[in-house]
């Protein structure tokens, strides 16, 4: 066998005692859900999830604004989803009375989707609001909720494309 | 027992396979919601797209998103007649207070919005140094704050440049695809607040969603196929001078 066998048993201590500490320091370092799914703290995921929501989301909304959610009924603005204008009220859902939603500005908020632009597909109803209306906001006219309009002056109905293609001769 | 460098030696690997055990644990029981029963992504549909920047004003509500970043955002091409190569992109703010109206030249114009891919295969999760960013059993691509260094190699990893560092945290930030709403059974925030229906979450472990028949009747494509990243965010209509 070798000679001073007790150099080798002394660096054989100190080994065990380096691993040792590395095992507790990792122990002590690595979260307990790391590698729970992945190479990753598996308890993110929870964290993550956790988070609360700042939309409602439409049902929650008429699950109280009934009369809103009839008269979208009828009218083309029944897909849309209530937060889409009137920003997220999740807040508001949880506190009704204290938390109440601005009231929009419709020059601002119909002329996002509806302003002309080439960009937009050609099927999608477009005005240039200067023409359309002439700095007249959009609810004198149209009610948000339910756009279409109807029995109306001829005038009003035409939309910037069909007054181009009149003006052509 | 004397123990000897051959026991050790012979000993390490054992102790190490032991070890991988005792910080296993036992996985945390989620109520209602199990993580393999889905395998999430989106659809686009690009012709229905308006560019009214909702998706991108609710992402920033939702998500508190900081000013001047985005986690998604919409850029409108002007493709001018054969210069399919050299589209005009531009998407002033994000597009989140829509675009400046009016009429672009001559050729196609058209909105494209964008957000992270949820790739299956991502370049982003394989380069973080420290496990702080990870694709979830259920197919979305996330990122731990806790664990983020903020080294940025993520950052330039994507290539759909999807992620940035946030500006206070200094940490990396990207869509989670509304990860605590889908899991809570709502929709994204985008999706939630698209007037037209141009995006739609998708559920691709779900057989009863939509999505499957749509992909089988649709002309779809991903972004960057050629990276083979196993994007999850599907086109419908898409030209070929998008990036």
């Amino acid at each position: 066998m070798f000679k001073d066998i007790e150099h080798l048993v002394r660096l054989a201590i100190v080994m065990a005692l380096a691993i040792l500490l590395f095992i507790i320091l990792r122990a002590v370092a690595v979260p307990k859900s790391f590698g729970q799914y992945g190479h990753y703290r598996g308890a993110a995921i929870t964290e993550i999830a956790s988070r609360p929501v700042a939309l409602a989301g439409r049902q929650v909304c008429e699950g109280c604004h009934t009369d809103v959610a009839a008269q979208k009924k009828l009218g083309s603005h029944v897909v849309l989803s209530c937060e889409a204008c009137h920003g997220a009220q999740a807040k508001h859902a949880d506190d009704p009375a204290n938390v109440t939603p601005p009231k929009l500005d419709t020059a601002v908020v119909c002329a996002r989707c509806h302003e002309a632009n080439s960009a937009k597909p050609k099927a999608f109803p477009q005005v240039v609001t200067a023409d359309h209306s002439g700095g007249i906001v959009c609810d004198t006219c149209h009610q948000p909720h339910k756009p279409n309009i109807e029995n109306t002056p001829a005038e009003s109905a035409q939309t910037n494309t069909s007054k181009k293609k009149e003006a052509k001769p | 027992m004397k123990i000897t460098r051959r026991h050790l030696l012979l000993l390490l690997p054992a102790a190490a396979v032991a070890w991988k055990y005792v910080e296993a644990g036992t996985p945390e029981a989620a109520p209602n919601y199990k993580l393999t029963d889905h395998w999430w992504g989106m659809l686009i549909d690009i012709p229905k797209c308006i560019g009214c920047g909702s998706c991108v004003r609710a992402c920033s509500e939702e998500n508190g998103v900081p000013d001047g970043y985005f986690r998604t955002w919409i850029e409108r091409y002007h493709v001018a007649d054969w210069k399919i190569e050299r589209p005009d992109v531009e998407s002033p703010d994000g597009g989140k207070q829509g675009f400046p109206p009016g009429e672009i030249g001559d050729g196609k114009n058209f909105f494209v919005p964008k957000l992270c891919n949820h790739c299956a295969d991502s370049p982003c999760t394989q380069v973080c140094p420290v496990g702080a960013t990870f694709v979830t059993p259920d197919g979305v691509v996330l990122v731990d704050k806790e664990y983020c260094l903020g080294c940025r190699y993520c950052v330039q990893a994507c290539p759909y440049g999807c992620r940035f560092i946030h500006p206070k945290t200094n940490t990396a930030e990207k869509c989670t695809l509304c990860y605590h709403r889908i899991t809570k059974g709502l929709t994204t925030a985008c999706c939630e607040v698209c007037p037209t229906g141009a995006r739609q979450l998708a559920d691709l472990k779900n057989p009863k969603d939509p999505i499957h028949e749509f992909l089988r009747s649709h002309t779809v494509q991903v972004l960057k196929p050629h990276m083979a990243t196993g994007a999850k965010v599907f086109y419908n209509g898409m030209d070929g001078s998008v990036r």
